[in-house]
């Protein structure tokens, strides 16, 4: 505020024409003189345009302005142009200049008048287009350029040069072109029309497509809970008055749910963490214990992997029934050339040598399994201290 | 006595924790959205801030981010029902000094507490898996080796967290002392940390994407 009551604003003196870096197309010469005449630039690069189709008048005009504005004082680094912009205007003035050597137009006469209505229609139906859609047009354009298009583009340019080259050759030119400009200008006109209406209905096909994948999503969403969630509170409400039952449910439930969150889809008959997943699962439901699984790596489920399985779970089920523990603790680990098991629990423990020789559970379902298949197990407990039973079996296919 | 602040858009399950927490804890408050934990942390100065996973607004790591992008000295422990790799990865390289989920007991948690308080990180049996497995299935080459590998030793001390032992009884088995089993837990935390950024994160949301 102090500075404005210091410098009292003196009338200003009539502005020069400067050319801005920033906005320009070519030099800023279009921007200068537009902002100088306080027009859009847009009409006066048309215009340069048009003046350079009628005998290259505008080419002249523009070098001339170029030479003689200076250029505006710009900090920073120089910003970019806007090549789409630039391609667009660079493909009209050659559209007018091919138009107006096929009608013989750019001579003077009707045909001028012709080119003017043309370039005012285009340009009306790319101002309707809204901005963003535009900007995108370009810049699709311009990157497709980079693709496969450059190729199509070629191709298509040694065809039509091929053909014109043909009937050149043949002396047959003249005549082709009253055929050749009746083309060019239905063609033409029609894309004009119709491409920002089959942008438009294009864009809201995909938009209706992706609706509808987010719908069906949805749904399946909705049927999971249903069937799971909603069934699961049903019943734990109808069994209010059982802990042991409330417990079970809610334990399978979130089991069941943090599976379908958070697991890999795995094939539970082919994956050796989902198979070890799964007989804890079991064993969770039969007896109402929570088994903690933590699982390194994964491999195939092979033959005396299905042993070990069977041994693990009989490890489960021992701590589930005898340690007393509130929770049971599962670690698998899956490596190059072996896979280890630990089951723990903090329960009582026991003293193994105190165990019956005619007890199976841990002499034959587990030390004796694992053995016969290769493997070996190693139990580690003491009374008060919790039980750990350690498996380890080598893969076959190492 | 350590001070602390839980962070949970569950009400019911910020009044079990506070039920829950041993004499040893003082619950200085309590925020249930990003706005209100930054404030609060800003204002209650925690020792402990007790770190949800999922909220609005951003969720955990978004108060790590701005918690800790202002330098604040506290620090946080995360604690969630997510298995989901990407959080667990995703908060602990936020700047948590441990995770366990929302099924530890009371007594767990507040020891917990109290380690994360003396500097030391937390791991639970899952969040030692994430790391095992994700230190041996990064494939590409490690840039800094020193970073983007275990030593046999914290392999060991992994292992054992995973297959649930207490750091007690980690010590125990392994004849070192507890201080010795918080360092290479800690060690492995940094490691987690500031290892090869790009490479764990991949992993960590591919292994969701299979």
């Amino acid at each position: 505020m102090r500075e404005m009551s210091e410098s009292p604003t003196l009338p200003e003196a009539f502005p020069r024409m400067m050319r801005p870096m920033r906005g320009r197309l070519v030099a800023g010469v279009a921007q200068g003189a537009a902002a100088q005449l306080r027009l859009d630039p847009v009409v006066l690069r048309l215009a340069f345009v048009l003046l350079s189709v009628l005998d290259g008048l505008g080419l002249l005009a523009y070098a001339a302005l170029w030479m003689f504005t200076p250029r505006e004082a710009h900090e920073g680094p120089a910003p970019g142009r806007d090549w789409g912009q630039v391609t667009a205007y660079a493909v009209l003035g050659m559209a007018l200049t091919a138009f107006g050597w096929l009608t013989g137009a750019s001579t003077g006469g009707v045909g001028t008048w012709s080119i003017a209505v043309g370039g005012i229609g285009t340009l009306i139906l790319w101002q309707q287009a809204e901005p963003g859609r535009r900007q995108r047009w370009m810049t699709d354009a311009v990157r497709q350029v980079r693709r496969s298009w450059v190729r199509t583009a070629i191709g298509l340019l040694l065809v039509v040069v091929g053909a014109i080259g043909f009937l050149a050759a043949q002396g047959q030119l003249a005549d082709a072109r009253p055929g050749l400009v009746f083309t060019a200008v239905v063609v033409g006109g029609l894309v004009l029309i119709a491409a920002p209406w089959l942008t438009a209905l294009w864009k809201e096909l995909q938009k209706e497509r992706r609706e509808r994948i987010r719908q069906e999503e949805r749904a399946e969403m909705a049927a999971h809970v249903h069937d799971s969630v909603l069934h699961t509170l049903t019943l734990i409400q109808r069994n209010a008055q059982d802990p042991f039952e409330v417990t079970r449910l809610a334990r399978s439930q979130e089991r069941e749910l943090r599976n379908w969150l958070y697991q890999p889809k795995a094939d539970a008959d082919a994956s050796m963490a989902a198979a070890v997943r799964r007989v804890a699962a079991e064993i969770e439901d039969e007896h109402g214990i929570p088994i903690e699984i933590v699982c390194v790596g994964d491999c195939e489920l092979e033959d005396n992997l299905r042993a070990m399985l069977q041994a693990v779970r009989q490890a489960m089920v021992n701590a589930a029934k005898y340690a007393g523990a509130p929770v049971i603790s599962v670690y698998a680990e899956v490596e190059a050339d072996e896979v280890t098991l630990f089951v723990r629990d903090r329960g009582k423990g026991f003293i193994i040598d105190d165990v019956p020789e005619d007890r199976m559970g841990i002499s034959q379902s587990i030390i004796g399994r694992m053995e016969r298949h290769g493997g070996s197990a190693r139990i580690k407990t003491a009374p008060g201290e919790g039980t750990e039973v350690m498996l380890t079996m080598r893969r076959e296919k190492s | 006595m350590v001070k602390v602040l839980i962070v949970d858009d569950h009400r019911l399950f910020r009044s079990g924790v506070r039920a829950e927490l041993g004499p040893r804890i003082e619950v200085i408050g309590e925020a249930e959205d990003v706005e209100s934990a930054v404030s609060a942390i800003a204002e209650l100065k925690p020792d402990v801030v007790l770190l949800d996973v999922h909220m609005p607004g951003g969720g955990g790591q978004e108060v790590l981010r701005r918690v800790l992008g202002a330098g604040a000295p506290v620090r946080f422990l995360a604690l969630s029902v997510s298995d989901a790799a990407e959080d667990v990865i995703g908060v602990i390289r936020g700047g948590a000094r441990g995770y366990v989920t929302k099924t530890i007991s009371g007594t767990e948690l507040t020891d917990a507490i109290v380690r994360v308080s003396e500097g030391d990180a937390v791991f639970s049996p899952r969040l030692a898996g994430f790391v095992l497995d994700a230190f041996s299935s990064t494939e590409a080459p490690s840039i800094d080796p020193e970073l983007d590998s275990l030593t046999t030793r914290e392999r060991e001390v992994l292992r054992l967290i995973a297959r649930g032992y207490a750091y007690k009884e980690i010590a125990k088995e392994l004849f070192i002392s507890v201080k010795t089993v918080e360092t290479h837990v800690s060690s492995v935390l940094r490691k987690l940390q500031l290892s090869n950024r790009h490479e764990l994160s991949r992993w960590a949301t591919a292994r969701r994407l299979v």
